[in-house]
């Protein structure tokens, strides 16, 4: 599903370069929930934004579904992101003036569906995190909690093969961070590929993969039993 | 193509969003409200330049006598030059190939009245050469004529005011009027540009009044209109000639002032000539001055909107909208803003200058106003300025990556 092979990042700081990612190799099966570790400035961000086609790696190989993604054009990755990918963000970024169902409903925009569709599909995704009630509502008007579903749902509207989450509980207190878990788990179980940035253990351990970085290389690569979030809710 | 959707998003966007987009609309709407009025304004002064001269003829010469202020060839001062018949015929004769039109006037101020109406109005005593003097334009029946200076009729031609005023809704031509106790016959109606006052004069010919008024040949003024063909500096010369030789004729000292004034208009023509050009000039530079301050306060809105807004397109492109997408609807939502905006400021411009227009005419403004062309090319270049000052950050902000846009918090 997923096949990076000796990736490399630098970025430029004044007259000296940061050389952020040095080598990444990562194959990454469908149905997979995989979270990436490491400590600020271990380049997993970097990485997610990579992957995420958010930022453009200097040298090295990245597949997506047997698609290669190098040197694309704005126009294309906008395609691509569309049509592949799911962003879930630790401030939930969603647009402040449009409602929730607004909000769900913007990918699918993206998409070219027609306005009854793209609200139908959009509800029905907002029904799935439990918000169905709450679709005419402004972002500030909802809880942290319920700000990050409307994300999820948002990230799902698409039908995206892969969701990338950064710190998806970074802004959230440990209840609502599992409760989030929970429902992330749930997708997974459905078969959603999922990859999540988080440097909280607990939250890794959530997942059934956990990929450690340090200074730009992997340091280790592990498989992990799944601790379930239902039990903690 | 009209893509609803995407007016959608500008309508929610601008409606969402209310504080920014008044914000940039009232600058928009003010600077154009500005420029319609100052240009308005500035518009009415001119025509009111204009109009003082579309009265009389422009290359026209006055002629009046005083008295001497100064002792001259054995002569005292304090003595009253008179112009006379001779004189006249001296001026027409002597400058025949210098001199276009040219009259007498004899003034005069009677009571006038015809059945019960009555009012006091001056009079003038003319040449048949006044009426292109003077510009006075017949309306009905026929100005002065040489036959009636032959004959000295009583016949008079009224002031269009004149006949509203003693006749009322009845038709003035033809009737007599009582002037001073002589009946005069209404041989012509005629209207003035010149405003009420003038058309508040009564005509008679010069011979007519000389004789039941005195039986002299005495004239108060001599009005001519030099040859159009001479330019600004022969008509200069003619003017002095004509004064050297007038104080000659009367004896007087070349440097008295009051004994006899020639004044020549191309004089007055030129500097308000030259004060015109000074007006459009003053006129542009408001005009591109408050357009250019309206430029720049678009601008920095714009730029000022592309940075709130460099979260939500960061947003945006991580959910696949294209940079095209991007630069529109920040473009069209500009666009849309300034050109209601300018649309509202150019309304409320135009009727300002509507509502105090009247009023300034006091003040030497008069029908101020502005062309819509020039308001609605104002308008525009603003919409275009607006259009070029949001593309610019918008076209950067859609090629921002978005993981930079949203770090951006």
């Amino acid at each position: 599903m997923l096949k990076i092979h000796q990736l490399h990042k630098s970025y430029a700081i004044g007259d000296s370069s940061l050389h952020v990612l040095k080598g990444i190799d990562l194959n990454v099966e469908e149905g997979e929930m995989v979270a990436i570790m490491g400590s600020s400035g271990s380049g997993k961000s970097t990485l997610l934004n990579i992957i995420g086609m958010l930022d453009e790696a200097d040298s090295g190989e990245y597949i997506l579904d047997e698609l290669p993604i190098k040197n694309l054009t704005e126009k294309k990755a906008a395609v691509y992101r569309n049509k592949f990918l799911g962003f879930i963000f630790q401030s939930f970024n969603l647009i402040n003036y449009k409602t929730a169902l607004e909000n769900v409903a913007l990918p699918l925009y993206y998409q070219g569906l027609k306005r009854k569709e793209r609200q139908e599909k959009a509800m029905f995704h907002l029904g799935k995190v439990g918000l169905a009630d709450w679709a005419k509502h402004l972002p500030k008007e909802l809880s942290g909690g319920q700000k990050q579903r409307v994300a999820i749902a948002r990230a799902l509207a698409a039908n995206p093969k892969l969701l990338l989450a950064d710190e998806p509980t970074g802004a959230l207190d440990t209840k609502t961070s599992y409760d989030i878990m929970a429902f992330i788990q749930q997708l997974n179980d459905e078969g959603k590929t999922i990859l999540m940035v988080t440097h909280e253990e607990d939250i890794a351990n959530m997942c059934k993969r956990i990929v450690r970085l340090r200074d730009g290389v992997i340091m280790e690569d592990k498989k992990v039993n799944q601790v379930r979030a239902e039990q903690y809710v | 193509m009209f893509d609803i959707d995407l007016w959608r998003e500008i309508f929610q966007s601008i409606n969402m969003n209310r504080t920014r987009s008044l914000l940039s609309g009232f600058t928009v709407a003010f600077a154009i409200l500005l420029f319609t009025i100052l240009f308005g304004i500035a518009n009415g002064l001119q025509n009111t330049f204009a109009e003082a001269f579309v009265d009389d003829a422009n290359n026209s010469i006055s002629i009046r006598s005083g008295r001497t202020t100064k002792a001259h060839k054995g002569l005292q001062a304090g003595r009253r030059i008179q112009f006379k018949n001779e004189d006249f015929n001296y001026i027409k004769e002597d400058f025949d190939d210098k001199v276009e039109f040219i009259t007498a006037r004899i003034y005069k101020n009677f009571q006038a009245s015809f059945k019960g109406e009555q009012n006091t109005y001056n009079i003038r005593a003319v040449h048949p050469d006044h009426q292109f003097l003077e510009k006075t334009k017949i309306k009905e029946g026929r100005y002065i004529n040489q036959n009636d200076l032959n004959n000295r009729t009583k016949s008079v031609v009224i002031g269009r005011l004149v006949g509203e005023d003693l006749f009322l809704k009845t038709r003035a031509l033809g009737k007599y009027i009582n002037l001073g106790g002589i009946q005069f016959k209404v041989i012509g109606v005629f209207t003035d540009d010149g405003g009420d006052n003038e058309e508040r004069q009564i005509y008679m010919p010069v011979t007519t009044a000389q004789y039941l008024y005195g039986n002299n040949d005495y004239i108060d003024q001599i009005n001519l209109t030099y040859n159009p063909e001479m330019d600004y500096d022969q008509a200069l010369a003619f003017s002095t000639l004509l004064t050297k030789k007038l104080k000659n004729r009367f004896s007087v000292a070349r440097s008295d002032q009051r004994a006899v004034r020639v004044r020549n208009m191309a004089e007055g023509t030129k500097a308000i000539s030259q004060m015109t050009v000074g007006l459009t000039f003053i006129i542009l530079v408001i005009g591109f001055g408050t357009l250019i301050a309206g430029i720049v306060g678009v601008s920095n809105i714009m730029i000022f909107i592309v940075k709130e807004r460099t979260k939500e397109i960061g947003i945006r492109k991580a959910l696949g909208a294209s940079p095209r997408s991007i630069v529109s609807i920040i473009l069209i939502e500009s666009i849309l803003i300034t050109a209601i905006a300018g649309y509202f400021g150019l309304l409320l411009g135009v009727g300002v200058l509507e509502l105090v227009g009247p009023s300034l005419k006091e003040y030497f403004i008069k029908d101020p106003g502005v062309s819509n062309g020039l308001v609605i090319g104002a308008t525009l270049t603003l919409i275009i300025a607006g259009a070029i000052a949001g593309y610019l950050p918008a076209k950067k902000a859609s090629r921002i990556k978005p993981i930079v846009a949203l770090r951006n918090d």
